[in-house]
């Protein structure tokens, strides 16, 4: 049953990928260049000869592949079977006391090192199971929808599904390395995926950029293994937990310097997740990223990969447990990216970017919890945040999708007559984003910042001043959205005209996902945030001894408790007070403040930082090497010069033989003869 | 056990074909037919017989195996061959390449196709030679006997460029090829034997071993090739048509590493670890240095011959870590390597047949004409880039985790090239397969036919397969690595106890 949750989404990547390339054989037949010409020259010709009949008329005029229909539905309803099951599991493993462990494959045997393939089922993996195929399968259904009109629909479907297995493969990893594949995996997908319109130029910016800055995060991740098998001697979590205790207090000699191992480790790894979950300096790419296609946003860049690294530090939770410095630099990370993130988000335009830089907000939330060591509660909030942001990502989908690809929130307005289903829809997600009372996200989100506010970290208090601050803040650029996309006067009264509720395989994902939004808090608060947590998580989350974080958040004072939802009052109604009441309010604001307002509408300038600190130099000094280093001071004295100074004497013998290259190799070969006879027999004769 | 020389017959095989295709007459289409068909067969049947020799092979043995020895000159050298699990490997992905270079062959070369037939044919021979010579002066001759046959395809079949690019190769190669002549001469004076087996197990004197060390190492620099004797590369894979470039980086190239494996390590102990600095240094530096340069490459092909020095340097840096994952991760990058930037260069040309120009500006949109074209590339580029679940991760990590044992600087320093693999790799291919096809020229490109299929196919499974099972590789060399490094450990430790006794 395990094994059929990871592999029936590789089966269906399998088969929608045939169907793909099937139909890109069909569509173009391929053949031999027709012409060899070995010289150079003539191909002008050529080129110009097809011209008149050749003519690329790719777009969305293009039938689609034959077979995608079904390319569509088999994928799709692979990953509702997959779906079932992972309840199956959550509720086997989670709530009945089961653990599921099965070797598959062997992988990298060299030495001490081994390295297996294998399933590592336990509660922390069933949440994510859950997480994982519900929104896939939403989305799947969703996509068949919205990409209604794209010829390349197989493509797609191959890419989610294969998504969907390298995630997988990631959260049921028995081994760092295992845990490595499924997050290059994820990686490489959200690469194709984010560039699956791959004529548009910014598309394919975004997917290298994403690619690049996770690599930046892998870079430390891939140290971090190495450093693990280097304390260790292993890489699967068995053997690495069992001596995480022994290497306590241990230090080790990392570059120049002898440093605490377990704090090394973490950090390095830490590094990883920063990259992988957007966090503060490392987050440039997430909202790049919404080049990509919605249904890939919500699936990949709201509820499941960036929470890869939230996930990472959970299963690592007895390794960091251990380091109390790398905790702190969780939170403060964390802690500062949920407010950096809201920051910016105020300011947006682009409906989706909104919901990106809200996105890596909430991401900061979960490794505030992950920080002060509630680990079940941060998993609490990636289970919700799951449900509600995805909803929000197809529901700002539908919002495009019947606009005509219009993504300006100031050309939307008075949307909600229109489309109705669609507006209530999202009015659930955003009451569950900004923790309104009841809904999914109030549980997690205020047990975040309760936690926060107990927690025993150096670092913990600043945790609580920015969540509680960015709860506001959240609160606000939330409702500016809703209010904005939704409400006032529409701006476009064309496209306001032709706006319509969209195809039913995208209205019931949008239905499914909201009742996640709401019922996602409640019926789990005691399994993950309240006494049920020792026996639901059992050994997948290590607590040390002195963590007392899940216990002493519910003796919080009343005003602590109350606090974020006040913020959030509070941010609706400024919200409501700047776009219902006074729509010139925000105007105003933003010429009174105007160096503050470009500050954020620019993202801080993170982008023009990194560029002039490191895309420039790293260019310049390719150059440099290549045509100093190579051309000029290698090439110059080496081969060159030699040949030079070589010619110069020996210009007029040259010219009495007969310039082939090949007498040249004959005469060496005949020189090396020679010389081999001749030193043969004279050292021999000795 | 074998009651026929497995091994000669595997090695002088392809020079069987070119004999046949010598003793052909004429120019015509039918000659040049069968010269094809003679060569595809030749190399076709060495490999099969390349594989009785895997399905034979003991992979729990460190000990040389298929060893055939006859006395050849003056009483003293020997006709002496064999395999073991370092060059098993290797002698496979020769055999496992060459149909694939003929089958790329088959059109593109229309001028002289008899002689270039027999160009490749001699020089899979001396290739295969190379790798299980057991004999110094048999070696060497293989060895730089391998040069000729690569001079004459850059020098006949080249671009407009290859005197030059030839001229350079041969000059690089020429120094170390003297040196290291010079090196064999001493050893045998020395020792008074050239058997490789026997000098493995000599125990040379220190001053002999650093002087030998450095001698080998001019040569073997070369043919890796390590910074900063690499310029020689560029220029040599830009001017090869495109089988040349083929074998150049897939099997040339690994000569140098083997030959570390082979002499360096086992034969100068002493001399080995006192260079390993140097060795990590300008393989750090071949790392970042030539990724950088990559970066900025107009031309694909040598953007490609650039990332080939850069990941040459992992291995280089692996095996002389002497850590049981640096060397193994070593020969397995090796491997991988030969696969994968074998295929990157049948990629590239692909697409030289179609335009006649390598100029990545030349590019741009392929994928809206040629859909499985992308896909193939797309999988090498991965491969290239050391995405875990290709081969091309295996043998990175194992490098990476060998040396990181032994010097975390150096291992540090040559991780960032996992991030500048995936810059200069994702550009690349960004620039010549995505973005919307807008060149006229490009306008009726076409896809890849199905004799291309037939030659990238199999390369995609070997990418693939070895990257989710890199087991038989690893496992066919796993004994003769333990023994390298068992008898390197020993010998330092030997040389220490020694200098503590004195």
């Amino acid at each position: 049953m395990y094994q059929a949750i990871v592999f029936l989404p590789l089966l269906g990547c399998i088969l929608a990928g045939l169907i793909s390339l099937a139909g890109a054989r069909a569509r173009f037949p391929g053949g031999e260049p027709s012409e060899f010409d070995h010289g150079h020259g003539g191909h002008e010709s050529h080129a110009a000869a097809h011209d008149a009949h050749g003519h690329d008329d790719h777009g969305a005029h293009e039938p689609a592949a034959a077979g995608s229909r079904f390319a569509e539905l088999a994928t799709t309803a692979l990953l509702f079977i997959s779906m079932l099951l992972s309840w199956l599991a959550f509720v086997k493993v989670g709530l009945g006391q089961e653990e599921f462990r099965a070797p598959i494959l062997q992988f990298i045997t060299v030495g001490d090192l081994k390295v297996d393939w294998g399933l590592r089922v336990d509660t922390l993996t069933t949440v994510m199971l859950v997480v994982v195929t519900s929104i896939s399968a939403f989305v799947h259904l969703y996509s068949i929808g919205y990409m209604e009109e794209d010829p390349y629909r197989p493509r797609f479907f191959s890419y989610l599904s294969l998504f969907t297995f390298s995630m997988l493969m990631l959260v049921t990893a028995d081994s760092l390395v295992q845990l490595f594949f499924g997050w290059e995996g994820v990686g490489l997908m959200s690469y194709l995926l984010i560039g699956f319109w791959y004529h548009k130029p910014e598309a394919n910016a975004a997917a290298i950029k994403a690619f690049l800055v996770n690599r930046v995060g892998d870079f430390g991740f891939s140290l971090g293994i190495f450093a693990v098998f280097y304390l260790t001697g292993a890489v699967d979590f068995d053997t690495i937990f069992a001596q995480a205790p022994a290497l306590s207090g241990k230090t080790f000699h990392f570059l120049s310097w002898d440093l605490d191992a377990l704090t090394v480790v973490c950090l390095l790894l830490f590094m990883g997740a920063m990259g992988k979950s957007a966090q503060f300096l490392l987050h440039t790419w997430l909202p790049d990223a919404m080049e990509g296609p919605t249904p890939v946003s919500a699936l990949i860049h709201a509820a499941t990969m960036v929470t890869a690294g939230v996930f990472m530090v959970a299963r690592l939770s007895p390794l960091f447990e251990l380091a109390p410095i790398a905790q702190s630099v969780v939170i403060f990370i964390g802690a500062s990216t949920a407010l950096f993130a809201a920051t910016v988000g105020l300011v947006q335009n682009d409906i989706k970017r909104i919901v990106a830089y809200s996105t890596c907000s909430q991401l900061g939330y979960m490794f505030v919890a992950m920080g002060v060591g509630a680990y079940s509660v941060g998993m609490f909030h990636l289970f919700t945040h799951a449900f509600f942001k995805a909803l929000l990502f197809l529901g700002c989908g539908a919002v495009i999708i019947a606009m005509h690809h219009e993504q300006d929130i100031r050309r939307m307005g008075g949307l909600k007559s229109r489309i109705p289903f669609t507006y209530w829809m999202m009015f659930i997600g955003t009451l569950a984003l900004t923790g309104f009372p009841f809904t999914a996200g109030y549980f997690s989100k205020d047990a975040i910042i309760e936690a926060a506010f107990v927690g025993h970290n150096p670092m913990a208090i600043y945790g609580f001043v920015c969540t509680v601050i960015a709860a506001g803040l959240t609160s606000f650029y939330s409702w500016r959205l809703m209010f904005k996309t939704f409400h006032g006067e529409p701006h476009d009264h064309h496209h306001h005209e032709a706006a319509h509720e969209p195809h039913i395989t995208m209205l019931v994902p949008l239905g499914a996902l909201a009742t996640g939004a709401i019922l996602a808090g409640m019926p789990f608060k005691e399994l993950f945030a309240g006494h049920g947590v020792a026996e639901f998580f059992r050994g997948s989350l290590t607590f040390a001894a002195g963590n007392k974080v899940l216990e002493e958040m519910h003796h919080v004072p009343v005003w602590v408790a109350l606090t974020p939802t006040v913020m959030m009052a509070l941010g609706l109604l400024v919200a409501w007070q700047f776009y219902i009441r006074r729509p010139d309010i925000p105007a105003a604001l933003a010429r009174q403040y105007k160096p503050l307002y470009t500050f954020l509408l620019n993202k801080w300038y993170f982008d023009e930082l990194y560029d002039f600190l490191f895309v420039k130099p790293a260019m310049w000094i390719g150059r440099t090497l290549w045509k100093r280093g190579d051309g000029w001071l290698i090439d110059g004295f080496g081969p060159d010069g030699v040949s030079a100074r070589v010619l110069d004497v020996t210009r007029n013998v040259v010219r009495l033989q007969t310039g082939y290259l090949y007498h040249y190799a004959f005469a060496m070969l005949i020189g090396v003869a020679a010389f081999i006879t001749w030193f043969m027999f004279a050292s021999g004769g000795h | 056990m074998a009651s026929w020389p497995i091994l000669s017959v595997t090695t002088f095989l392809p020079l069987v074909g070119a004999l046949f295709i010598l003793a052909m007459r004429g120019d015509d289409e039918a000659v040049k037919r069968n010269a094809r068909w003679i060569a595809l067969w030749a190399t076709l049947i060495t490999f099969a017989v390349s594989l009785i020799m895997v399905w034979r092979f003991d992979p729990s043995s460190a000990e040389f195996q298929f060893v055939e020895k006859k006395p050849w000159l003056a009483g003293t050298i020997f006709y002496h061959m064999g395999v073991d699990g370092i060059s098993l490997p290797f002698v496979i992905l020769t055999t496992a390449l060459m149909p694939l270079c003929i089958i790329a062959s088959w059109q593109v070369i229309q001028f002289r196709v008899k002689e270039y037939m027999i160009a490749f044919l001699a020089l899979e021979t001396l290739m295969i030679g190379t790798f299980s010579a057991l004999d110094l002066v048999l070696f060497y001759l293989f060895f730089e006997g391998g040069l000729i046959p690569m001079f004459l395809i850059i020098g006949v079949w080249g671009g407009p460029r290859r005197v030059y690019a030839s001229f350079k190769f041969f000059l690089y190669t020429l120094l170390g090829s003297v040196l290291m002549l010079l090196a064999i001469a001493a050893m045998y004076a020395q020792a008074g034997t050239t058997d490789i087996p026997s000098l493995m197990r000599y125990g040379f004197s220190r001053e002999m071993q650093t002087w030998a060390w450095l001698a080998f190492f001019a040569s073997f620099a070369v043919k890796m090739p390590m910074w900063p004797v690499h310029t020689w590369l560029p220029d040599a894979h830009v001017e090869a048509p495109t089988a040349g470039s083929v074998i150049l980086a897939a099997i040339l190239l690994k000569m140098g590493g083997y030959g570390f494996l082979r002499f360096s390590l086992p034969m100068f102990p002493a001399a080995s670890a006192d260079f390993a600095p140097l060795v990590f240094a300008l393989s750090v530096v071949a790392i970042v240095y030539t990724s950088l340069v990559a970066l900025m490459q107009e031309d694909m092909k040598k953007l490609i011959a650039y990332s080939s020095v850069a990941h040459m340097g992992f291995v280089t840096m692996g095996i002389f870590a002497v850590t049981t994952q640096g060397v193994a991760g070593g020969i397995f990058q090796m491997v991988s390597h030969g696969i994968v930037s074998g295929a990157l260069f049948l990629c590239v040309g692909v697409v030289y047949d179609r335009m006649h120009t390598r100029e990545i500006a030349a590019y741009g949109g392929l994928v809206n004409r040629m859909p499985l074209y992308a896909f193939a590339f797309m999988i090498f580029t991965l491969a290239n880039v050391g995405l875990p679940g290709t081969s091309g991760f295996v043998g990175e990590f194992l490098t990476l985790v060998g040396t990181f044992r032994v010097n975390t600087w150096v291992a540090f320093v040559a991780t960032f090239g996992i991030i500048l693999s995936a810059a200069y790799a994702f550009w690349l291919y960004r620039k010549v397969v995505y973005g919307a096809l807008t060149k006229p020229s490009l306008a009726a490109i076409n896809d890849i036919g199905a004799r291309e299929i037939l030659i990238l196919a199999p390369l995609i499974i070997m990418t693939i397969f070895f990257g989710v099972y890199p087991k038989p590789v690893l496992d066919m060399s796993a004994a003769s690595v333990t023994a390298l490094i068992e008898n390197y450990h020993h010998a330092i430790g030997g040389a220490k106890a020694a200098a503590l006794g004195f």
